[in-house]
């Protein structure tokens, strides 16, 4: 296919510009096969908008006699109008918008065409190994072996290659164990405590099925976490009732008499097309223009999406309260496994590793707990707020995680390396991206697309030292404790830098951010002064001292 | 009283034993315990109200609400000692007499020179001239020398030139209280002055030559502009209402060259009210997320927050932008008028974005017009239904806007909530009585001490890292976001969860670089002595140069910074649909105190003075970073398993 067949009107001129905030502007729009592109032409200030035909999440249109106007709402929840004359023109130029925008196939998409204008330093695509991972991890315990029964994607399609299992079960036990769990979703290690060599797995739910079935390799794979004599919780993210009805579709949940060392825990994280709709919601509340105070603190109520939050980071506390409290490992999965388990299992990794909390960390978190576990980042992220399309398998469950590291980060503003920028970037490039990382729904589909050979890497871009420079927190001092968030109602706020970020002015918050790094920088640069003066009138008083 | 039980608000199992001082001046609970003796200080005029429960099996629980928003909940063994705490409790936290406040036994230790300074520290005069009056247009009027006209007014009153005396109390005669239009706020840029009064005795017709001309000659004082703008604080219902009684407001068609505006402040009892219930919110035990922001909203204080900032905002504009005059007033010109103008003035001018503008904005505005502080705040036993919020409304005006400007302040938080406690303490005089004239009487300034000095000496707590005088921020009017910003408007748990600081960020970013800026000037000062040194040893070569290098303590430094993260080690109730997570217990019991530590700290020596805070907290962090790998606090292996079994049954 020929993205020019789509293209009916390449070119517009006089169009208008208008955004949030901002003067309206006169200029050209034009249309490639990925981006929309309008420039304001003026000599002495030129300003461009490039916007990539992905990221439009809906187009609507509307005509005041031949003058028509298309409102583009984005996945980054940006929203923008242009003013096109000419009746055809415009028509034209919103149905090419809304069929590039909607490609069905991912080998159309813009990562598949994009060629970096930068030089690679590093490739991305290799820069979070598991083996490295795995590396670190055996030099504080030998517990642990490094799997590649998953090596063809056969055992479970939804995994990576390699994982890391207890070492005392082997591969024929783990493909047995993947039948018992629903889509092959053994136990694998998520997390290690190496203060005090507590675990935490994650997995699917275990298909039981109405007759209770069970499977002793699967019992003796999580008691291998176990010291002994000490007890494990299993967080299961359903309620009980969901827990107990997901059997008659032959899943379930560990019972006690068949995991007598372990208790269970039910934590619920809402899913699907309920997070989808709140989302929906509080999109809508942050888009109202009524002046009325009493109807956005409604609005804001009845999304519920603070209360999916506190939800969410609730449980993930208590599974790190679980391990660094109570000594205890844990065993977290929901019904597949592949979202609210996520969500938990990363969160508390924040909260208990600082490494999770610097730059490097938090990306190979991303990778290793969402990318390689198989979020299925292509379905969940299809589509934004503003779409109409209310596919099932659509739900901001990747930016929920992310909104729960930015209300941490809010409590704990000096113990993350990065800034809030780099958790709003992440969230755009999950939705609509230039790289190839968000691509695909796991490893497998992620390998049959040629991914790493035929796109570049978000991380190839993010660690160049220009780019990184834009995500440091000038506040970051590395904290080695635990962290523990406070998820009463009056420390959790809405992130604004994601969901006021077009409805409100930005600019005395930049200036502020501004200054801080200012307060910041000056500090080091006068150290750094100090600290030079102080070596050279060391070496000229020895010099001094040698000449006596 | 011994053996006393002060309970966590939070979690009912958590609480710790100790005795219960009843002193002329404080309720001082000491708790039992050889190392630390945690003391909890609260004055008695911060109470605001005790309720005491019925009678449990453990004891007679009483609960004591404090006006900082602190609430103490208190178990004493035996009713009858319960009883006898609470009838003291009650007559102690009501005097009857100004003499029985604390600012009448308070000594800082000052001697007789260093509290008259401390008094003329603000002082209004000044603030005129620096507005620019008297000029050709304003001028100090005598008529109220001894408070002939008007009570509730100060002595000295700036009116426009034009105005006699004639004019001036025929107009006070046609205003509740005789609260004639005085100048509030001058703008030297342009000649628009913000004015002040009370409303008009205008029933459904009457009028009155002498305010006609009064209003006229406002007008005539700002040449460049051929209206004034008459703002009614009040919604329109309330004003008609006013009528019935021989009050009102303007009537266009009587006042030449007006236009008359009305802005719907609601009046003190729906404050009041509006306060309460979001204080219940508060103090809800583990409310859901719908819990709290149904009852944020159900109780109307952000939406009143707004009305205020949107009044203050429309006289800023029209001042600033259109050069007009405007006069406010409500009913009788001491409430609404004072946070409105005071609002209006904060954005106008950036002077009162300082620290010694904040302080000079609330005598102006507050306390020299008669804005009734006794009344309001309950410092003398007196009406409940006279009671309300108001200055706590502006001093959260005044933070909701550093949250939307964060540079444009050269004060933090801390210094917004010290106010709002003083205001209450009744330590320091400033606050005293309903007006001037009873301050005068009291001979306040002679047997008090001065709260603004306090700050003063204090000023390096209380500033915002991120002002600079140079930044754009910190010069000329503000301009909020008008509309649509109902988001813009938020909780303030600093101050109505004050005490609660497991609630609060974790890291302070203000402390945080103010300390780092305290390190860089101590750089800048060894920078220039190390070049000094250098220069001096390139001159003149000889050893005899044995200037000690200025050694700095760095690891102090840093133990300041690191000392922020003392909380981190604090895990709250994450599980409390699970009725108490497993041994929440033996490793939990002394980090949840840290919110006690902190609380008690504040207190003591009834000052409330966060920044002692620093040592308490990193003594915390060291309680912290014990515990959970071990420590004589950890519970042997089976009393853990035990509390879990409990735990997962209620489950």
């Amino acid at each position: 296919m020929e993205f020019a067949e789509l293209i009916k009107t390449p070119r517009a001129d006089n169009v208008a510009l208008h955004r949030p905030f901002r003067a309206a502007l006169e200029g050209t729009l034009c249309l490639t096969g990925h981006h929309l592109i309008f420039s304001s032409r003026r000599r002495d200030k030129a300003e461009e908008l490039w916007l990539l035909h992905s990221d439009i999440d809906s187009v609507e249109k509307r005509f005041v006699g031949s003058l028509g106007t298309i409102i583009i709402k984005c996945k980054d929840l940006r929203i923008i109008q242009l003013d096109i004359p000419g009746m055809e023109e415009c028509l034209n130029i919103a149905s090419s918008i809304e069929a590039l925008s909607t490609l069905d196939s991912v080998t159309l998409m813009y990562p598949f065409f994009y060629r970096p204008m930068f030089e690679v330093l590093e490739d991305g695509w290799s820069s979070f190994l598991l083996e490295q991972e795995f590396e670190l991890l055996s030099s504080v315990t030998n517990e642990w072996r490094l799997s590649c029964v998953n090596k063809e994607f056969s055992v479970c399609p939804s995994y990576p290659p390699v994982v890391i299992v207890p070492k005392c079960v082997d591969d024929e036990a783990l493909r047995k164990v993947a039948l018992f769990r629903h889509g092959g979703r053994f136990p694998v290690l998520s997390y290690y405590h190496k203060k005090n060599g507590m675990a935490m797995l994650r997995s699917s739910q275990p298909l039981t099925g109405t007759n209770g079935r069970r499977c002793k390799e699967d019992e003796k794979l999580i008691n291998a976490t176990l010291r002994s004599g000490r007890r494990g919780f299993v967080i299961d993210t359903r309620p009980l009732g969901v827990a107990q009805q997901a059997r008659a579709k032959g899943g379930g949940f560990e019972q006690e008499i068949h995991y007598p060392q372990w208790r269970r825990i039910h934590k619920y994280i809402e899913r699907f097309n309920i997070l989808q709709e709140s989302f929906i919601k509080l999109v809508e509340a942050c888009n109202d223009q009524s002046h009325n105070m009493d109807r956005w603190l409604s609005k804001l109520e009845a999304s519920n999406w603070l209360t999916h939050i506190k939800e969410l980071l609730t449980a993930a506390c208590l599974a790190a309260q679980c391990i660094d409290r109570e000594g205890a490992s844990v065993l977290v999965h929901g019904s597949e496994g592949t979202d609210s388990t996520l969500q938990v299992t990363s969160l508390a990794q924040i909260i208990l590793d600082p490494r999770c909390r610097t730059i490097r960390g938090f990306e190979a978190l991303v990778v290793r707990e969402w990318l390689q576990a198989g979020h299925p980042f292509q379905q969940r992220c299809a589509q934004s707020a503003y779409s109409n399309s209310k596919q099932k398998w659509e739900a901001p469950v990747f930016l929920l995680f992310l909104e729960c590291v930015w209300q941490i980060h809010r409590q704990f503003p000096c113990s993350f390396e990065f800034n809030e920028h780099f958790l709003i970037m992440l969230f755009e490039h999950a939705y609509a991206s230039q790289f190839g990382t968000f691509l695909g729904n796991n490893e497998n589909e992620r390998a049959k697309l040629k991914l790493p050979q035929k796109t570049m890497s978000l991380w190839s871009w993010v660690n160049r030292p220009e780019e990184l420079s834009r995500f440091q927190n000038p506040l970051y001092e590395a904290n080695s404790l635990v962290i523990w968030p406070s998820v009463a109602p009056q420390s959790l706020q809405l992130w604004e830098g994601v969901f006021l970020r077009w409805n409100r002015p930005s600019k005395f918050l930049e200036e502020a951010e501004e200054e801080r790094i200012h307060i910041i920088k000056y500090n080091k640069e006068l150290q750094a002064k100090v600290n030079a003066l102080r070596r050279q009138l060391a070496e000229m008083e020895t010099g001094e001292r040698a000449r006596e | 009283v011994e053996n006393v039980r002060l309970l966590d608000r939070f979690s009912s199992r958590r609480a710790v034993v100790g005795t219960l001082y009843l002193t002329a001046t404080h309720v001082i609970f000491v708790e039992n315990g050889s190392e630390t003796r945690k003391e909890t200080w609260v004055l008695h005029s911060q109470i605001s109200s005790i309720e005491k429960q019925a009678t449990t099996a453990t004891g007679c629980p009483l609960l004591i609400r404090c006006k900082n928003f602190q609430v103490i909940q208190l178990v004493i063994p035996q009713e009858r000692d319960c009883h006898d705490v609470y009838i003291s409790l009650i007559r102690l936290a009501r005097p009857v007499k100004y003499e029985e406040l604390y600012c009448f036994s308070f000594n800082p230790k000052l001697d007789k020179e260093e509290r008259e300074q401390g008094w003329k520290l603000v002082d209004l005069n000044e603030e005129y001239n620096r507005m620019g009056v008297p000029n050709n247009y304003w001028q100090i009027s005598d008529v109220n020398r001894d408070y002939g006209v008007c009570d509730s007014y100060p002595t000295e009153v700036y009116v426009p030139k034009s105005a006699t005396a004639h004019i001036i109390v025929g107009s006070s005669k046609f205003r509740s209280r005789r609260r004639f239009p005085a100048l509030s706020y001058y703008c030297k840029g342009n000649n628009a002055s913000i004015c002040r009064s009370s409303q008009p005795l205008s029933g459904f017709s009457a009028r009155c030559l002498e305010d006609e001309q009064m209003l006229q000659a406002i007008r005539k004082a700002n040449p460049g502009s051929d209206f004034i703008y008459v703002v009614d604080t009040r919604p329109k219902l309330n004003a008609m209402a006013n009528r019935a009684a021989g009050k009102g407001y303007e009537n266009e068609d009587n006042y030449s060259n007006i236009k008359f505006q009305f802005i719907g402040i609601e009046n003190i009892h729906v404050m009041r009210n509006s306060l309460q219930k979001m204080l219940e919110v508060c103090e809800l035990k583990s409310p859901s997320m719908s819990d709290f922001l149904w009852g944020l909203e159900n109780s109307g204080w952000l939406k009143h927050i707004k009305a205020i900032m949107d009044a203050g905002i429309f006289i800023a504009k029209a001042v600033a932008e259109e050069g007009v005059s405007v006069l406010v007033h409500c009913s009788d010109g001491w409430d609404r008028t004072a946070q409105v103008c005071s609002v209006a003035s904060l954005l106008l001018d950036p002077y009162y974005r300082t620290m010694k503008g904040l302080m000079v904005l609330i005598e102006k505005d507050w306390i020299s017009f008669g804005h009734k502080f006794n009344h309001r705040y309950g410092n003398l036993d007196g009406d409940p239904k006279e009671i309300s919020p108001v200055i706590d409304q502006f001093i959260e005006c005044v933070w909701q806007l550093m949250e939307q400007f964060p540079c444009a302040f050269e004060f933090n938080e801390r210094f917004l909530i010290h106010i709002q406690h003083h205001i209450y303490s009744c330590q320091f005089g400033n606050f005293l009585c309903n007006s001037q004239k009873e301050r005068r009487e009291l001979k306040i300034k002679e047997r008090t001490y001065s709260l603004w000095a306090h700050l003063w000496k204090n000023r390096a707590d209380y500033l915002n890292p991120l002002y600079r005088s140079g930044h754009s921020q910190t010069q000329g009017t503000l301009h909020p976001q008008i509309a649509p910003c109902n988001f813009l408007y938020k909780f303030w748990s600093g101050m109505y969860n004050r005490f609660e600081k497991g609630l609060h960020p974790r890291q302070s970013v203000t402390d945080y670089l103010m300390a780092v800026k305290e390190e860089t000037q101590q750089l800048e000062e060894e920078l220039e002595v190390l070049q000094e040194r250098l220069a001096n040893l390139q001159k003149s070569q000889p050893g005899d140069n044995k200037v000690k290098s200025k050694q700095q303590d760095r690891s102090k430094q840093i133990g300041l910074y690191t000392s922020n993260n003392s909380l981190a080690n604090t895990p709250q109730e994450y599980s409390n649909d699970l009725k108490s997570f497993p041994s929440r217990s033996p490793s939990q019991g002394d980090e949840e105190d840290s919110a006690l530590i902190l609380t008690q700290d504040n207190l003591k020596s009834s000052d409330p003075d966060l920044s002692a805070n620093s040592d308490q907290e990193s003594g915390v962090e060291d309680l912290s970073c014990r515990s959970p790998s071990g420590g004589g606090c950890l519970p042997s292996e089976d009393s853990g398993k035990d509390s879990d079994e409990a735990v997962f049954l209620a489950g």
